[in-house]
């Protein structure tokens, strides 16, 4: 389970996950990213309530970023120390920008 | 022991799961060896659901075991697709930056990182990865 909330601030978007963010759900983030990103300069991801992330979540967010790195900025923000370990591990940690 | 045999479809996913924490909250796994576990068996099963029959479908049986003191777990994956070792992929670059970073390529690496070991073995006709994770935390 997945739950995304999204809060739009002119060309900023913030993203809040809830749950799960695994092989089941990541095509729903990744399909409500594509039709939200265009325009936005500055993208957020409150992952302050999220539990649990795979490498399939993953895949979602570094393609965000490489959008974003076109485009703008993204920030993680709230991450637990367990997905931080899984940043860590990956290599994510170097290329996200954490909050 | 415990067993699951399961039809190899992403769909099933929740209840490989639920599977494995079933027999990791018995042991009272700490919460973060568990998150660990699950990332390996995702990216493990999803494997086989996506590659191991092609386009036909097939079933893949999980075997669920604990040491004599119940301080690790070992959990076997077989099927009974095309054999294939995901230990020989190389381990992916991580220190390339944001654009230079394949999209894929990370499940098996995650799982080599996090489990204590991990073999492959083509045995009777399976495929047969096995993780071994401590659990005391």
């Amino acid at each position: 389970m997945l739950n995304i909330n999204k809060e739009k601030n002119g060309n900023e978007l913030t993203f809040i996950l809830e749950g799960r963010l695994d092989t089941t759900t990541a095509p729903t983030l990744e399909g409500e990213l594509k039709g939200e990103v265009d325009g936005i300069t500055s993208l957020i991801f409150n992952l302050k309530d999220l539990e649990y992330i795979s490498s399939a979540g993953l895949r979602v967010l570094l393609s965000a970023q490489k959008v974003m790195n076109k485009q703008g900025s993204m920030v993680i923000r709230g991450a637990n120390d367990d997905i931080m370990e899984i940043f860590e591990v990956t290599g994510f940690s170097d290329i996200l920008t954490i909050e | 022991m415990s067993e699951l045999t399961i039809e190899a479809r992403t769909d099933k996913l929740d209840e490989v799961l639920a599977f494995v924490d079933k027999g990791l909250e018995e042991l009272d796994c700490p919460v973060k060896v568990q998150m660990q576990i699950d990332v390996a068996v995702e990216e493990i099963f999803v494997n086989i659901a996506s590659y191991a029959y092609g386009q036909k479908e097939g079933m893949a049986t999980l075997q669920f075991n604990e040491n004599e003191d119940k301080t690790a777990v070992t959990i076997t994956f077989m099927d009974e697709g095309v054999p294939y070792d995901p230990l020989v992929k190389p381990d992916p670059d991580i220190t390339l930056k944001a654009e230079d970073r394949p999209i894929g390529g990370l499940g098996i690496f995650m799982v080599k990182k996090s489990m204590d070991r991990v073999d492959y073995e083509y045995r009777n006709g399976k495929n047969c990865l096995t993780i071994v994770k401590s659990i005391n935390g």
